[in-house]
């Protein structure tokens, strides 16, 4: 079996064991860690097969396949990867392998909810690795179903409400999503060939400016709804709050960027015409997104709130970056999907760990937690330093690559989306430093706090997969840059045809 | 010459950084203070060797003193042209600054194994110290505006880290944030200005910017935004970044408070070196300041820091914490360093502006360390910040007196000190090219030495307090960097500078000007009789002259009220108003309307559900009618 095919195989073999063996907590997340850690070890080889193929072999897609499973639509599988793809998927194995960590003592129904979150894995492997639009939907909704379950029956709060809009907002953007891959399948004859899925038989016609005006607005919003672009975001902060602390991370983490993807992968490569007709429009809405965030954030008091907001502005990053229409930008774009992916997981798991000693999350009620806890308010400083672009950690690379694309545009209108864009850095510093000082600083107001436990070996274990990255790709953003740029510029060759006339 | 070994001046502190922090609690502490004075040690040696290397055995070029990389290597690719580079830069200023750092640094931890002992978070402190060494270290030698704002940023952190060091005290906390947000205001700017910079300039590195007839400075010209260059709109925003870093008008809120940090920290980080970042970027981009627009840009650094300056000086008079005093004279003796750099022209004798301030960036690190590690002898002694807790002093602390007294006459120009040689060039230079700005300038001279002496006779002399526990002299580790430091308030002054530093670094000589010395000093002396006069012995003079002022003492006491004014801005305008309006859009009309779709399917959902009634027949009716009605909408509408 082919290596790529093997990263959705090895889910679902996961979840069948678990299905038979996985009986009571131990056993099944011992079943989970062994498959993630399998995953895992599959994400590594990837990287490296990928940089030994990528030296030889200069085509798009690395490690191709196509496998016809339905021939009357003709609909393929139709897989491959390039260095987008293949970081995704190292970043999806590690925060699956984190959650597993994270969620090392979870009571209620362990071994469903084990095979949920797998299957959750499953679909997004599938999605990163798909070129074929209608394959790609398929995983798209293997990823997104697990949700409304998750959230539903493990979250907290308000969570039957919470999944049932994080479900309904994200189906009605799969329908509006599917109109547009109907859209761009029905229009891929365009030349007189056959009807087809694959992206790279349809970037070969040429589809008539109109209806790439038409249908580019339909396939954006339908990827951008997960990408929380404002104001279709709301579905994120409730989602977040319910959601259990492994489903935030996973949710925040890997989900949230299969929007920014899409785009990048479909939407952009796609229908570059339309790309330049909407910009500007999409723009404003991202802009928005990102300042609005970031000052709906300084507001809320409950942790998980902050966090979800911060990813509303911190995605609108990635919005923005691949609307400017740059590969310095574009860099920026699936830097920023994987730091924040990587920062933000850590987060929610800070926070799951927080919740779960203090049973609240609102941070003004509590103080002083770093002589309580000290290991665990010392990496929340760091995660929020990292939030808010501290250079040595990936968040800055991730948003000097996006402003530094973003001043290549020179008209005014850009000018000003930018500098409100690079300004989200000053409200995000307050936020961030509001719930550190509030939080993790000042006296010990309250008794109870008094004694918590102190951090577990496998809560360590969890943090240290999330932070090695956040710190390694800040100090040494080089090869990781290098390898997204290389695949970024065959994407990028249609819009570039067009802004050059 | 190679000078690759620099890196180690970078690697050792932050290796020590990594060794304290991860075994922070593994480590004794008596073992974590001699690590991080022994690291320092080396790398304080490392930069004197660097210097001597340099200055004395690198060949010049045609005169000049030439740029050197000690290591170059390429970062992070933004666009074919543009990228970051991460290196050590060599030249006269990145060396004097290495000096400067390391020298302090090694000071404030040699000081600090007294100062802190007994704290509870000894290791993290020494751990922090070296962290920002490190940081410190790395933007002194960026080969680049990129690397230079990493390292800003990193400073930051670490200034943030340690103001806060006192984390369970809300003050100490709240004085944290503040500098770190107002700074990180500031650095918005700075951003923005390099990422203009590098897409007119074409470049962010030093070498190809400041090069005078390079592409960045030639052609400044070719674009234009209301009316000025957008060059010299960069290079205003990247000295906003500087302001508020070097706490200028009107961005110097956050200073006053940074002094809930330990002293040391004060000494260090909030007097000799992070504050002075500001003036070191202007000097770094100095060329380009200097040639871009006939130096629009720097006329307002000019006045700047004259405006702060004198603001600065003002309020000092006022206030009683006496680290709230050293800051605010902070402040203001770094406005004479921007105003410093502000008025000078570019070649030869012209650039004695350039060269003054230098100078003066040099004398006043060691002068003010000097005089904020005696105020931490005093506060170690005492355990009060305020000048009323204090008094007589002289007698229980001798050594702590005499330190403190050649700390407060170099900072004053008291003739043959370090601070009168510094001063007095830049008297000249604002003299020679601005006649307003000299007068501030000389005022400000006879304002500094009157507080000044005002701090020292009601700490040293006035009358004897009634103290709980008889002061005592502190132990050697904090006399010796006091000694050390008194020395070099003194030495500091016979460098010659205009052989080492200047703007277009070809050497020159100073002409010592009698009248213009004689004219400082004795605005100086004066300053220094009337607080004689006022505060040797208790008398009433005080108190009669500030009722005198009415209005203006209560206002000036009051810092002038910016702190409110800014409080007023982001607590009520953005946090409550826009913030607050932002949070509630989201949740009741964002979230409202989805909320209603949710709701209206769910009622829709059930107004339908009768029609699921189970029954075939049902189906097949509703089946038949549904394809009835479409088989009409097609005949008749399409």
């Amino acid at each position: 079996m082919d290596i790529l095919t093997l990263l959705v195989v090895v889910p679902f073999l996961t979840v069948l064991v678990l299905i038979f063996f996985g009986k009571g907590l131990v056993k099944s997340r011992t079943i989970t860690l062994v498959g993630s850690l399998v995953q895992f070890g599959l994400a590594l080889n990837l990287l490296f097969a990928y940089l030994k193929e990528r030296a030889i072999n200069d085509s798009i897609m690395l490690f191709s396949r196509d496998i016809m499973w339905f021939k009357s639509f003709n609909i393929h599988y139709a897989i491959g990867v390039d260095g987008v793809s293949v970081a995704l998927i190292l970043l999806t194995a590690i925060i699956v392998l984190a959650g597993v960590f994270i969620s090392w003592k979870i009571d209620q129904l362990p071994k469903e909810f084990f095979i949920f979150l797998v299957i959750l894995a499953a679909g997004v492997y599938g999605f990163f690795i798909s070129v074929d639009l209608f394959t790609m939907f398929v995983f798209y909704e293997i990823a997104v179903i697990p949700m409304y379950l998750l959230i539903g029956i493990w979250g907290s709060g308000p969570r039957e409400n919470s999944a049932m809009k994080l479900t309904l907002m994200l189906m009605g953007a799969s329908a509006v999503l599917l109109v547009g891959i109907l859209g761009l399948y029905f229009n891929s004859n365009a030349d007189g060939g056959a009807l087809t899925f694959n992206i790279f038989e349809i970037a070969k016609v040429h589809i008539s400016e109109d209806t790439q005006r038409l249908f580019f607005p339909i396939v954006f919003i339908g990827f951008a709804v997960i990408g929380a672009l404002f104001p279709f975001h709301t579905w994120s902060p409730s989602g977040h709050a319910s959601a259990p602390t492994a489903v935030s991370m996973l949710h925040a983490g890997v989900l949230m960027k299969l929007g920014g993807y899409g785009i990048f992968r479909v939407a952009m490569f796609l229908l570059p015409a339309g790309a330049l007709y909407w910009t500007n429009f999409f723009i404003v809405l991202a802009v928005i997104g990102i300042v609005y965030g970031a000052l709906a954030a300084i507001k809320q008091t409950d942790l998980k709130y902050i966090n979800a907001y911060s990813s509303v502005s911190h995605l609108g990053m990635v919005l923005f970056a691949l609307l400017m229409l740059n590969k310095t930008a574009w860099n920026g774009a699936i830097l920023q999907s994987l730091s924040h992916g990587f920062m933000t997981a850590l987060f929610f798991a800070l926070i799951g760990m927080i919740y779960g000693r203090t049973h609240t999350r609102d941070a003004t009620k509590m103080g002083g937690l770093l002589k309580i806890i000290p290991f665990i308010s010392m990496i929340y400083v760091v995660a929020g330093l990292a939030s808010l672009g501290l250079p040595g950690m990936s968040g800055f690379v991730a948003e000097m690559n996006i402003f530094a694309g973003a001043f290549q545009h020179t008209d005014t209108f850009h000018r000003v989306a930018s500098i409100l864009t690079v300004s989200a850095i000053v409200i995000t510093a307050v936020y961030i430093l509001r719930v550190v000082g509030m939080m993790l600083m000042g006296p010990i107001r309250f008794d109870e706090f008094k004694n918590l436990p102190k951090v577990t070996w496998y809560e360590r274990v969890g943090i240290y997969l999330l932070l090695i990255p956040v710190v390694g790709i800040g100090i040494a953003p080089m090869w990781l840059s290098n390898m997204i740029m290389d695949s970024i510029e065959p994407f990028f060759k249609g819009v570039e045809v067009l802004i050059n006339k | 010459m190679d000078f690759s070994y620099t890196i180690f001046i970078l690697l050792i502190p932050i290796t020590t950084f990594l060794l304290l922090g991860f075994f922070y609690n593994r480590i004794k502490p008596a073992v974590s203070g001699w690590i991080g004075v022994t690291a320092l040690t080396i790398v304080a040696g490392l930069s004197y060797y660097t210097a001597i290397k340099y200055f004395f055995y690198t060949p010049k070029l045609e005169g000049k003193y030439q740029t050197l990389y000690g290591i170059k290597m390429n970062w992070m690719n933004f666009t074919d042209k543009l990228h970051i580079d991460m290196g050590i830069l060599l030249d006269p200023i990145s060396i004097m600054m290495l000096v400067v750092v390391s020298t302090i640094s090694l000071m404030v931890h040699i000081y600090s194994r007294g100062y802190m002992d007994g704290d509870r978070g000894y290791t993290k402190f020494f751990a922090f110290l070296s962290l920002f060494t490190f940081a410190m270290m790395g933007l002194v030698v960026a080969t680049n505006l990129f690397q230079i704002y990493i390292f800003w940023e990193l400073v930051g952190v670490s200034s943030f880290l340690l103001i806060g060091y006192y984390y369970e005290k809300p003050s100490a906390v709240a004085a944290a944030k503040k500098a770190f947000i107002v700074t990180r205001f500031a650095d918005l700017g700075f951003l923005i200005g390099i990422l203009l910079m590098g897409y007119y300039g074409g470049s962010y590195d030093f070498g190809i910017l400041n090069n005078p007839e390079g592409a960045a400075i030639m052609n400044w010209a070719s674009s234009s935004f209301m009316g000025l260059s957008v060059i010299t709109w960069a290079l205003l925003l990247m000295f906003m970044g500087g302001a508020g870093k070097s706490a200028m008008f009107p961005l110097h809120i956050w200073l006053p408070d940074a002094m809930e940090g330990p002293t040391p920290v004060s000494a260090l980080i909030h007097a000799a070196t992070m504050v002075v970042a500001g003036v070191y970027l202007v000097a770094r981009m100095f060329p380009m300041f200097y040639f871009v627009e006939d130096g629009y840009a720097l006329h307002v650094v000019a006045w700047v820091g004259a405006i702060s300056s004198l603001i600065a000086a003002i309020i000092a008079l006022t206030q009683y914490d006496i680290k709230r005093v050293l800051a605010f004279s902070t402040m203001s003796q770094i406005g004479y360093m921007m105003l410093a750099l502000g008025v000078s022209k570019f070649d030869g004798h012209e650039g004695l502006g350039y060269m003054a301030s230098m100078w003066h960036l040099f004398t006043h690190a060691m002068f003010k360390a000097l005089l904020f590690l005696g105020a931490g002898s005093i506060i170690h002694a005492i355990h009060s910040n305020f000048m009323q807790d204090m008094g007589g002093l002289r007698k229980y602390m001798p050594i702590t007196h005499i330190t403190f007294l050649i700390g407060a006459l170099s900072i004053s120009g008291f003739p043959l000190t370090a601070g009168f040689f510094s001063k007095d060039e830049i008297l000249a230079a604002a003299f020679e090219h601005n006649k307003p700005i000299y007068f501030i300038t000389l005022f400000v001279a006879g304002l500094t030495a009157f507080y000044m002496f005002r701090l020292y006779f009601s700490i040293f002399w006035g009358k004897k307090k009634e103290y709980e526990h008889t002061p005592h002299e502190s132990p050697w580790s904090m006399k010796f960097p006091l000694m050390f430091l008194a020395f070099m308030s003194v030495a500091a002054g016979y460098i010659s500078f205009s052989e080492m530093v200047t703007a277009d670094r070809a050497i020159f000589h100073i002409h010592f000007d009698f009248v213009g010395a004689a004219i400082a000093v004795s605005v100086g002396l004066s300053g220094i009789a009337l607080a004689w006069f006022f505060y040797k012995k208790p008398t009433d003079y005080p108190e009669k002259i500030s009722t005198a002022f009415g209005r203006f003492y209560t206002w000036t006491f009051h810092k002038f009220y910016i702190d409110e004014l800014y409080l007023f801005i982001t607590r009520t305008i953005i946090f409550k108003y826009i913030s607050g309006s932002f949070a509630w859009f989201d949740q009741n009309v964002v979230d409202g309307s989805m909320r209603g779709i949710g709701n209206k399917t769910v009622s829709f959902s059930k107004l339908i559900k009768g029609l699921q009634s189970g029954k075939l027949q049902d189906y097949a009716v509703a089946f038949a009618g549904g394809a009835f009605i479409l088989v009409l909408i097609v005949l008749y509408v399409l």
